[in-house]
């Protein structure tokens, strides 16, 4: 056992039992970040920042949701949005930042793509923050259900007969996953449960494992530069703050990071205020209904890209291509087959790639949502064909790339 | 610094075309601009409706004729459709041109009571229901609604609220024989310029009123406690209650064997189809949902405001108060940022 003294302050009394001063060093002022970086390396506080709103949104909200079919919609439309005080807000809070969430993780993944973020030795990184994404749509899907409108309702159905898998038609996993031949109570306590209590303990944790596995291969920079963080934080400790490549988390890296959440936090109360169409569909405003289909079924903006990759095909093939976007992006860091670490814009045919792939996945939300109607469906199976190719160009042109 | 902000232009850019594709533009391909008239009620959305009918048979015969062995049962019946179709302009112009004519009349109030006394027999208090609905008192119809439709109701009530597709010689409209009753066109004017002098002024006309006199004897608002069968209290007693919903039941029953549907609840209307869907809709109903049988209920323009606001005070009673917290919040949002970005500068300062 350690030999503990008497404590002569408080501080000391905490550092003898949980040595709060090397934790501190160790997460915060002794955690070094490259000074080499753009605001965009702020996305992973602006994510942390907009998740604790979920978080906190969510435990408000949560006091007077009831997960009853009977009474779900009026307990978020009537009880939350009317009678509770700032109930309005709390919701509001909730659904800007669900679908806002998504805009960020898509810029935070398209900076990792374009700086290289996810190679020599940042594949965990790259790996654990796919799984974050994985789990964040299905955090988003479960609590789409829960308002109980008829978009909730109709997407439940869609997505969950996706899992019959087409022609082998497994209609008894979908009973099995709905606990009904439609969804309705079972259907709904479930994905109460997973939305409230599964899902976000496996986000937490693997926000957890996110951070851990940036320790070894340290931040990436915005020359891909190799740095020898010993060597650069030994120069900054010694006074050498402006030759230093390096720099603190906290407070250096922190108040550039909140510099930015704030920008962040203005436009997104704007939203939530004054914007919020976009993030809470109005079909949902309608209560489920199993005898009415609305005329357009279609799912939350940051779905729409994979959505396009289902529809323009026959029904196997279009499963099967949905399976294959669903898991492609982790397969980044292997098919990449250049060593380069840097900005695409310096990486030849890869930056095309990369401007290619964001223009395709917009095209591809666009058709999404629009009726599948003429001239957008031919526009849709030629997007999804493009995604399809440029993944299976990467390996090629990423192979002949030029040593930097 | 500068590049920066150009990477944040760049990020930006993205992110609002995306927008503008999956929102304006998309909502705009989904749900095409409707024209409204103003709740003037001319009749010429009525008759726009049956053009693009008949235009649509045209080209359906077209495409018969154009192929190689026309099916002439096909054919044939396509012909009888574009007959009926054509028969349906011709009595649709008839009648809002006799409207029109009818309108330039002047009204006499007191002749009008004398007529008025014809109504009273169906539209009177504890009336019994008529194929499912209660006829409504007609306090307010005065001003409640536009005068070119109350004359179109007058001459032909399947006409005016444009669902003749519903009815026939063989399955009259419910109020088919008003045209029995008040049958010159002096009359029409008269008995409505009676209802006018009796009907409570304008400002007198509250929102709720002008939504549960129009609207409210088909459409519950549960959010406003609002039912067909009138407002529900509070009650103590279980068993007072449960008898309030089973005349509640009832009447539902009655109203959906007559519309082929139960009319939705409204409560969040203004959320789920927001003002102006439901303006054009009040307007001319057919002209969003062809085929509904909801009649056209042809409020004026004040009254369609009215009901508006009762539906916004229903869905979306926070309006106000979002705006008020909005504008606390952003001004916060400013010292944030302004105190962010001192405290990066002064952290920064021995790092460059």
């Amino acid at each position: 056992m350690a030999k503990f003294t008497k404590a002569t302050s408080v501080k000391d009394w905490l550092n003898q039992r949980l040595a709060i001063e090397k934790v501190e060093k160790v997460m915060a002022s002794e955690y070094w970040i490259p000074k080499n970086i753009n605001f965009l390396w702020a996305m992973g506080m602006v994510l942390a920042i907009t998740f604790t709103l979920l978080l906190v949104s969510g435990i408000f909200l949560l006091m007077y949701y009831q997960p009853n079919v009977e009474t779900a919609f009026d307990s978020v439309n009537y009880t939350i949005m009317q009678e509770v005080g700032f109930g309005w807000l709390w919701r509001h809070i909730h659904a800007v930042a669900a679908s806002v969430v998504f805009l960020i993780i898509y810029i935070h993944m398209l900076t990792g793509i374009y700086y290289g973020s996810y190679k020599k030795g940042r594949e965990m990184i790259w790996i654990s923050g796919m799984l974050l994404f994985v789990t964040f749509s299905a955090e988003a899907f479960s609590g789409y259900m829960l308002p109980w409108g008829q978009m909730s309702y109709w997407a439940g159905m869609v997505i969950t007969n996706l899992f019959s898998a087409g022609s082998l038609e497994l209609n008894g996993v979908v009973e099995w996953i709905r606990g009904d031949y439609v969804p309705g109570q079972a259907f709904l306590n479930r994905f109460f449960m997973l939305h409230v209590l599964l899902l976000p303990l496996a986000i937490i944790g693997l926000i957890g494992i996110h951070f851990a596995a940036l320790r070894i291969p340290h931040v990436n920079n915005q020359d891909g530069e190799e740095i020898d963080f010993e060597a650069e934080s030994k120069k900054y400790l010694a006074g050498d703050k402006v030759g230093s490549k390096v720099i603190r988390f906290a407070n250096d890296f922190m108040s550039k990071d909140m510099f930015v959440v704030s920008v962040f936090l203005m436009f997104f109360f704007y939203l939530t205020f004054w914007n919020y169409g976009f993030a809470m569909d109005p079909v949902n405003f309608d209560p489920a209904n199993g005898l009415v289909t609305p005329a357009h079924i279609y799912p939350e903006w940051y779905f729409l890209w994979s959505y396009e990759i289902l529809r323009p095909f026959s029904k196997d093939l279009g499963l099967i291509a949905f399976g294959i976007a669903q898991v492609i992006f982790f397969l980044l860091p292997f098919l990449d087959r250049s060593d380069n670490v840097a900005p695409a814009n310096r990486r030849g045919a890869f930056a095309i790639w990369f401007w290619l792939m964001v223009v395709d996945l917009i095209v591809l939300t666009a058709m999404g949502k629009l009726p599948p109607e003429g001239a957008f469906n031919t526009i849709g199976l030629i997007a999804a064909l493009v995604f399809f190719a440029l993944w299976i160009a990467l390996p090629f042109i990423t192979k002949s790339e030029k040593k930097l | 610094m500068k590049k920066e902000l150009f990477i944040l232009s760049i990020v930006v850019a993205f992110s609002l075309l995306t927008y503008w594709l999956v929102e304006p533009f998309a909502h705009g391909q989904m749900h095409p601009h409707v024209e409204i008239e103003g709740f003037t009620y001319s009749g010429s959305s009525d008759i726009a409706q049956v053009d693009t009918k008949i235009s649509k048979i045209k080209a359906d015969i077209e495409t018969e004729k154009g192929k190689e062995k026309p099916d002439t049962k096909k054919l044939g019946a396509l012909d009888k459709d574009m007959q009926v179709a054509e028969q349906r302009r011709e009595s649709k112009k008839a009648f809002w041109a006799d409207v029109e004519r009818i309108s330039a009349l002047k009204g006499n109030a007191s002749a009008g009571e004398a007529v008025y006394a014809n109504c009273t027999g169906c539209h009177m208090p504890g009336a019994a229901p008529m194929g499912g609905v209660v006829p409504p008192l007609l306090k307010t119809a005065g001003a409640l609604y536009e005068r070119n439709y109350l004359i179109g109701l007058i001459k032909d009530p399947a006409m005016a609220s444009n669902v003749d597709h519903k009815f026939s010689m063989t399955r009259p409209h419910q109020m088919d024989s008003v045209k029995y009753m008040v049958t010159t066109d002096q009359d029409i004017v008269d008995v409505i310029a009676y209802m006018e002098s009796v009907a409570p002024k304008q400002d007198e006309i509250t929102p709720e009123i002008a939504f549960q006199d129009a609207c409210g004897r088909c459409h519950d608002v549960r959010y406003n406690n609002w039912t067909i069968t009138g407002t529900k209290p509070t009650f103590k007693d279980k068993r007072d209650e449960m008898a309030f919903d089973i005349k509640h039941l009832d009447a539902q029953e009655g109203i959906t064997g007559y519309m082929g549907k139960l009319p939705p609840d409204l409560s969040m209307y203004i959320r789920s189809r927001g003002e102006h869907y439901i303006s054009a809709f009040v307007e001319d109903p057919q002209q969003l949902l062809l085929g509904t049988s909801m009649p056209r209920v042809g409020v004026n323009a004040e009254s369609a405001e009215k009901v508006i606001a009762y539906l916004e005070e229903a869905g979306d009673p926070v309006a106000e108060e979002r705006n008020r917290v909005g504008k606390y919040v952003m001004i916060y949002m400013i010292f944030f940022i302004l105190t962010a970005f001192l405290w990066k500068k002064q952290t920064w300062r021995d790092l460059h």
